[in-house]
C-alpha cells in the first residue's frame, strides 16, 4: 500500500469518525442531575478520567458528543448498580481498550512512561552531583601581572560607579 | 567528544518517531475485542420489529456486521461496494442500524441498496457500546464460532475489499467449522 | 489588488531574507566589512515588506474582501471588527504571516539595541534569525499562502470559529508568538558565539534581556491562553495537558533554566556548554511546537487544520535548523573552557540542581505527550496520556523546586556553608507552617497531605521572596532591578503554586436542575435564579439566563451566563458568567432546558483561582523589570570610556 494511499485511507476515516462528533462546543451538557448525591465525587472524577472517543481530546465530562452522551449514561447507571470504579473502568477498557483511559494503565508498555521522569530525575542528580565534585577540585588560576593591573583598574571603576 | 552528541543523537531518534507519526492516524482507536466472542445482544429486526436476532442465530457461519446509519454520510459511499459483494454471495450480511430512526432508516436502504440478509435496530446505541462501536460506518467480520476476527474502521471501498477483507474472509471458510 | 500587493510583499521578503540570512555570515567568516553591513539595512527591509503583507491581510479581512479564500473562511460580514481584526492569526496560513512578522520585529529591535555589540557577532546573529526567517517565508509561499484567491468569490465568509470570538484570541497568540519567537534572538546569539568561539560572560550578559523578556512575554501568553479556556470553555478548568498547550509550556520550562542558566554564566562564567545548549532547546521546542500543531501527528482541540504535507515541510525545516545548530554544538562545544570553580553547596550547585529539574520536567512533559505515538509506531496499542499522567509526574517534581527557591537566594556564590543556611532557612519554614496552617484551618476543616504541603511550599516561596528583598534593603545595598525582578517573580510562582493547589482541592461543583426562583447554596453563597430571556447578539442569537448571588441576605452579583447559537457555525456555545474576586470566583454556567422553564445549570465555587493568572503576571513583569536593570545600558558607557580594557575573554 502507497503512502498516499495509507494517508487517504486515514483522512476517509477520519471523515467518518468526524460525523458523530457534532458540536464539539466544550462544556458538556449537564446531565446526571438525577444522579444521587452520594455518587457525585465518583461520577465526576471518573468523566474527568476517562476519554470521549469521538473527539479532538477531550474528557467526557467536557463533551457534547452523543457517544459522550451515552457512555455518561451508563457509568451513572453502573454506580447507581453498585459497581466499583475498578469494574467501571473495565467495562470500558473491555469495549474500547486503553485509550479511553487517560491515565495509563501501567502495563509493561507503560513502565518507561510511569518510571523515566524519575529515574532521569535521579540520573540528573547524580550527574549534577559528579560536576559538582568534580569542580570543587579544580584550583583557580593565577593572574599574571598585567591581568593583575587591568583588575585594579576594573575593581576602580565599579568603585567609582557605586558611589556615582 | 561523544557525549556532545549525544542532544543530535536524541534529536534524530525524535525525527524518525515524528516522520512515522504523519503516516499514522492517532484518532483511530483499535478494537480490543478481535478474537474475542462477540457481544450478546437481541435486537429487533429493522424490517419486521416483532421478529429478533441474536447473537446464538448467527453462529455456524462467518458473517460481516456492517454498522450504518441514515445520518451517516460516508455510508453512502461504501454501499455500491456492500451491495457488489452481496452479489457475489460470498459472505452472510448483516446491517446493524445505530441509533437511527426506523422510517428513515428503511427509507435510506431503498434510496442506496439493501445488501443485507436482514438489519437489526439498535435505537439507543446500547449494544454498539459492547461492539466498541464509536463511529459509523465501522464493519465486523466475525467466524463462525462467534469470535470478531477484524473490525474495520470507516467506510469500506473496493480496495480495502480486495486487500484485506476476502482475504481474511477466505482464510475463515476455508477452515472447519 | 490589495492581495496580489500583500503576496508580492513577501516574495520581495523572502528575497532580503535570503540575502540577510547568507551574506552576513559569508561576511564575518572572511572578515568583510562591507558584507556584514549588509545585515541591518536587509533586516529593517524584511520588517517593511512583512509588515505591509500583514497589513495587506488585515485590510483585507476589514474590508470582507471575499475573493481572498483564507478571509472566506474565517470571516463574515457580521463578524465584529475587533475580531475581523483578530482572524487574521485565526487559522494556520495567518498566524504564520503573525509568526514572521513577529520574527521581523524582534530582529529588527535587534538591530537598533545592539549597537555596542562587535560587529561580527551582530551580523551572525541577524543572520541567523534571516535564516529562520527564510523558512517561514518559503513555508507560506510554497505550501500555506495566505493571499490565495477564490475564484469566484463568495458571496459570505464562513465566519470565525465562535470558540474564537472572544478577547482571549485578541491577545493570546500575539502574546504567545512574542515568546516563542523571542527565543529565536537567544538562539541566534548562542549560534553566533559557536560559530565565532567568543562564548563568554559577555555573551552572556548581552543574550540576557533578550531571552528575560522572550521568557516574560511567553509566561503572559501561556497564562492569557489559561485565562481564556476558563472564560470560554465553560467547565471551569484552566489547564488540560493537552499537546498544544504542551507545546508552549516546554520551550517555558526549558527557558527557565535558561534565564537561570545565563545568570549563573554572567555572572561566574559557569554552566557555559549548558547555557547553549539550553539556548538552542528553547528555540527547539518552539519549532516543535510548531510541528506538532500543524501536523496532524497529535490530537487537540488547538490543532490548526491537519495536512500531512505540510508536517512534512516543517520536519525537513526543524531537521535543517536543529540538526545543524546541534551538530555545530557538537563540534565547538567542547572547546568552551569553562571558569568558575564552585564547591558542593553554593548558588553554582543549587542552580545546577534547578535546571536539572526543570529539564526532567520538560522531558518528562514531551515524553507523555508523545507517548501515544511512540506506542502506535512502534505497533504496541494505542494508549491516552492525560491530565492524571501528567499531575502524578509535574507536582513531584516542581515541589522540591520550589523548595529550592527559597534556598538558593539564601546561598552565597563560590561556597556557602550548607548547614548555616539551613539554620538561617529554618525560622521562615517555621512561619510558613504556621501561617499555612492557620489560614487552612480557618478556611476548611479538611486538609490532606499534599495540600498541607502545597500549601506551605507556597506560603514558603512568596516569604523567601518578600524577606530576600528586605533584607537586602536593610543592609544598605542597592536594590537593582534585575533583584527587585527576581523577588517579583519568585513571588509570583508562590501566588501561583497557592492558586492551583488552593483552588484544586476546595472548589465546589455542582450541576443542578433549576427552575425559576430555585435556590443553592454553595460555600456560603446562595445562587437564585431568575430564569431565561431571549437576547440577540451582533451575529448570534442566545439564550441568556439571570441568576443573582447573595451572602448572609447580602447581594453580591447578578450573573448572566449566556447559551449562543451563532447564525453561521450553528454550533451551540455556552458563554458562563463569572464573578470575579481576588480570592474567589463565582462561575455559573447554563446547559439545557429541560422543561417547563427549568434549565439545567451548573454552578461553581472556586477559590483563589485568580492568585493563578495573577501570579503568572507577576512572574511576566518581574521577568520585564529585570530585563530593564541598567547595567544592561551601562555596558555602552564604560566600554567607550575605557579603551585600553580587554573584552573580557573565555
Amino acid at each position: 500500500m502507497t503512502s498516499l494511499h495509507h494517508l487517504l485511507r486515514g483522512l476517509l476515516r477520519t471523515l467518518a469518525v468526524i460525523v458523530l462528533c457534532a458540536g464539539t462546543a466544550h462544556a458538556a451538557k449537564p446531565d446526571g442531575l438525577d444522579l444521587p448525591e452520594q455518587y457525585e465525587s465518583r461520577y465526576r472524577t471518573l468523566i474527568t478520567e476517562l476519554r470521549c472517543l469521538v473527539c479532538q481530546n477531550e474528557a467526557l465530562s467536557d463533551s457534547n458528543a452523543e457517544l459522550a452522551v451515552d457512555l455518561r449514561r451508563e457509568i451513572r447507571g453502573m454506580l447507581v448498580a453498585g459497581k466499583s470504579d475498578a469494574q467501571i473502568t473495565e467495562f470500558l477498557v473491555a469495549r474500547y481498550g486503553d485509550f479511553v483511559l487517560y491515565n495509563p494503565p501501567v502495563k509493561p508498555t507503560t513502565l518507561m512512561l510511569w518510571y523515566g521522569p524519575f529515574a532521569l530525575l535521579a540520573l540528573g542528580v547524580l550527574i549534577a552531583v559528579i560536576i559538582i565534585r568534580r569542580r570543587g577540585h579544580t584550583a583557580p588560576t593565577a593572574l599574571d601581572s598585567k591581568q593583575q593591573q587591568q583588575l585594579q583598574e576594573l575593581l576602580r571603576q565599579q568603585d567609582e560607579d557605586k558611589n556615582s | 567528544m561523544t557525549r556532545y552528541l549525544l542532544p543530535l543523537g536524541l534529536f534524530g531518534a525524535l525525527v524518525a518517531l515524528l516522520f512515522t507519526g504523519l503516516y499514522l492516524n492517532p484518532r483511530e482507536v483499535p478494537s480490543p475485542l478481535i478474537d474475542k466472542p462477540a457481544p450478546e445482544f437481541t435486537l429487533p429486526l429493522l424490517h419486521e420489529p416483532e421478529k429478533t436476532l441474536s447473537r446464538q442465530d448467527l453462529l455456524g457461519k462467518v458473517y460481516l456486521l456492517n454498522v450504518w446509519a441514515s445520518w451517516c454520510v460516508s455510508c453512502r459511499d461504501e454501499q455500491p461496494v456492500l451491495m457488489r459483494l452481496a452479489q457475489t454471495k460470498q459472505v452472510e450480511m448483516y446491517g446493524f442500524n445505530y441509533k437511527d430512526q426506523r422510517d428513515e432508516a428503511l427509507r435510506w436502504l431503498q434510496m442506496f441498496g439493501d445488501p443485507f440478509t436482514a438489519s437489526i435496530s439498535d435505537t439507543d446505541g446500547r449494544i454498539g457500546i459492547d461492539w466498541g462501536v464509536y463511529g459509523v460506518p465501522e464493519t465486523f467480520l466475525v467466524d463462525q464460532h462467534g469470535i470478531i476476527r477484524y473490525k474495520h474502521i470507516g467506510p469500506v471501498s473496493q480496495a480495502d475489499l480486495d486487500t484485506i477483507l476476502l482475504p481474511k474472509l477466505r482464510a475463515l471458510q476455508g477452515t472447519s467449522p | 489588488m490589495i492581495p496580489e500587493l500583500g503576496h508580492f510583499a513577501l516574495i520581495l521578503a523572502l528575497c532580503l531574507a535570503l540575502a540577510q540570512g547568507i551574506l552576513p555570515l559569508i561576511g564575518a567568516q572572511r572578515g568583510n566589512l562591507a558584507l556584514m553591513a549588509l545585515a541591518r539595512p536587509a533586516a529593517q527591509g524584511q520588517f517593511v515588506f512583512i509588515a505591509v503583507s500583514f497589513l495587506c491581510l488585515t485590510y483585507s479581512f476589514i474590508v470582507n474582501d471575499f475573493s481572498v479564500l483564507y478571509v472566506a473562511s474565517n470571516s463574515n460580514t457580521a463578524l465584529p471588527l475587533e475580531y475581523r481584526v483578530s482572524a487574521v492569526w485565526g487559522a494556520h496560513e495567518g498566524s504564520l504571516l503573525l509568526w514572521a512578522c513577529i520574527l521581523s520585529v524582534w530582529t529588527l529591535a535587534v538591530t537598533v539595541f545592539s549597537r555596542s555589540l562587535p560587529q561580527v557577532m551582530i551580523a551572525r546573529v541577524i543572520a541567523v534569525m534571516g535564516l529562520i526567517s527564510v523558512g517561514f517565508l518559503l513555508f507560506m509561499l510554497v505550501t500555506s499562502n495566505p493571499f490565495d484567491r477564490l475564484f469566484p468569490a463568495a458571496l459570505e465568509g464562513r465566519d470565525l470559529n465562535p470558540l474564537l470570538q472572544d478577547p482571549g484570541l485578541i491577545f493570546h497568540p500575539p502574546m504567545l508568538y512574542m515568546g516563542y519567537v523571542g527565543f529565536s534572538v537567544a538562539f541566534a546569539f548562542a549560534i553566533a558565539a559557536l560559530i565565532g568561539g567568543h562564548l563568554d560572560a559577555t555573551w552572556a550578559r548581552w543574550s540576557r534581556p533578550w531571552t528575560v523578556v522572550s521568557w516574560a512575554c511567553l509566561t503572559a501568553g501561556i497564562a492569557l491562553g489559561s485565562w481564556w479556556a476558563y472564560n470560554e470553555l465553560g467547565w471551569g478548568g484552566w489547564w488540560f495537558w493537552d499537546p498544544v498547550e504542551n507545546a508552549s509550556f516546554l520551550p517555558w520550562l526549558v527557558g527557565t533554566a535558561l534565564i537561570h542558566s545565563l545568570a549563573v554564566t554572567e555572572k561566574r562564567g559557569a554552566f557555559k556548554p549548558w547555557t547553549v545548549l539550553l539556548a538552542i532547546f528553547a528555540f527547539s521546542l518552539s519549532l516543535l511546537g510548531t510541528f506538532l500543531v500543524r501536523s496532524g501527528v497529535l490530537v487537540s482541540v488547538h490543532a490548526f487544520a491537519t495536512d500531512p504535507g505540510r508536517g512534512v515541510f516543517i520536519l525537513a525545516f526543524l531537521v535543517i535548523v536543529i540538526g545543524s545548530s546541534l551538530a555545530l554544538y557538537a563540534w565547538r562545544a567542547p572547546t568552551v573552557k569553562s571558569g568558575g570553580s564552585f564547591s558542593g553547596f553554593s548558588r553554582e550547585s543549587l542552580l545546577l540542581i534547578n535546571n536539572v529539574i526543570l529539564m526532567v520536567t520538560a522531558f518528562s512533559v514531551l515524553l507523555g505527550t508523545l507517548y501515544p505515538l511512540i506506542l502506535d509506531a512502534l505497533n504496541l496499542g494505542k494508549i491516552s496520556v492525560g491530565p492524571p499522567y501528567f499531575a502524578s509526574v509535574f507536582v513531584p517534581l516542581m515541589l522540591p523546586l520550589a523548595v529550592l527557591i527559597g534556598i538558593g537566594p539564601l546561598t552565597r556564590w563560590k561556597q556557602d556553608d550548607a548547614s548555616s543556611v539551613l539554620r538561617r532557612a529554618v525560622p521562615y519554614l517555621f512561619t510558613a507552617i504556621v501561617v499555612s496552617l492557620a489560614a487552612l484551618y480557618t478556611l476548611t476543616d479538611h486538609v490532606s497531605l499534599l495540600t498541607g504541603l502545597s500549601t506551605v511550599i507556597g506560603v514558603w516561596v512568596i516569604i523567601s521572596a518578600v524577606r530576600d528583598l528586605i533584607a537586602r534593603a536593610r543592609k544598605g545595598q542597592r536594590l537593582p532591578r534585575a533583584f527587585i525582578g527576581m523577588s517579583l517573580a519568585h513571588f509570583g510562582v508562590g501566588m501561583f503554586i497557592l492558586g492551583v493547589t488552593l483552588t484544586g482541592a476546595y472548589n465546589i461543583e455542582k450541576d443542578l436542575r433549576m427552575d425559576v426562583g430555585t435556590e443553592v447554596t454553595i460555600a456560603g453563597y446562595t445562587f437564585t435564579f431568575d430564569g431565561v430571556t431571549e437576547v440577540q447578539g451582533p451575529n448570534y442569537v442566545a439564550s441568556q439566563g439571570a441568576l443573582h448571588v447573595t451572602r448572609d441576605g447580602k447581594p453580591i452579583a447578578t450573573l448572566h451566563p449566556e447559551k449562543r447559537t451563532y447564525r453561521v457555525q450553528t454550533m451551540p456555545m455556552t458563554d458562563s458568567a463569572i464573578d470575579v474576586g481576588l480570592f474567589r470566583d463565582l462561575y455559573v454556567s447554563l446547559g439545557e432546558p429541560v422543561d417547563n422553564g427549568a434549565w439545567s445549570v451548573r454552578v461553581y465555587y472556586k477559590p483563589f483561582i485568580r492568585w493563578i493568572w495573577a501570579g503568572s503576571l507577576l512572574m511576566a513583569l518581574g521577568g520585564l523589570f529585570a530585563a530593564s536593570d541598567r547595567r544592561y545600558f551601562i555596558a555602552v558607557r564604560k566600554r567607550e570610556d575605557v579603551p585600553n580594557a580587554a573584552p573580557a575573554r573565555a
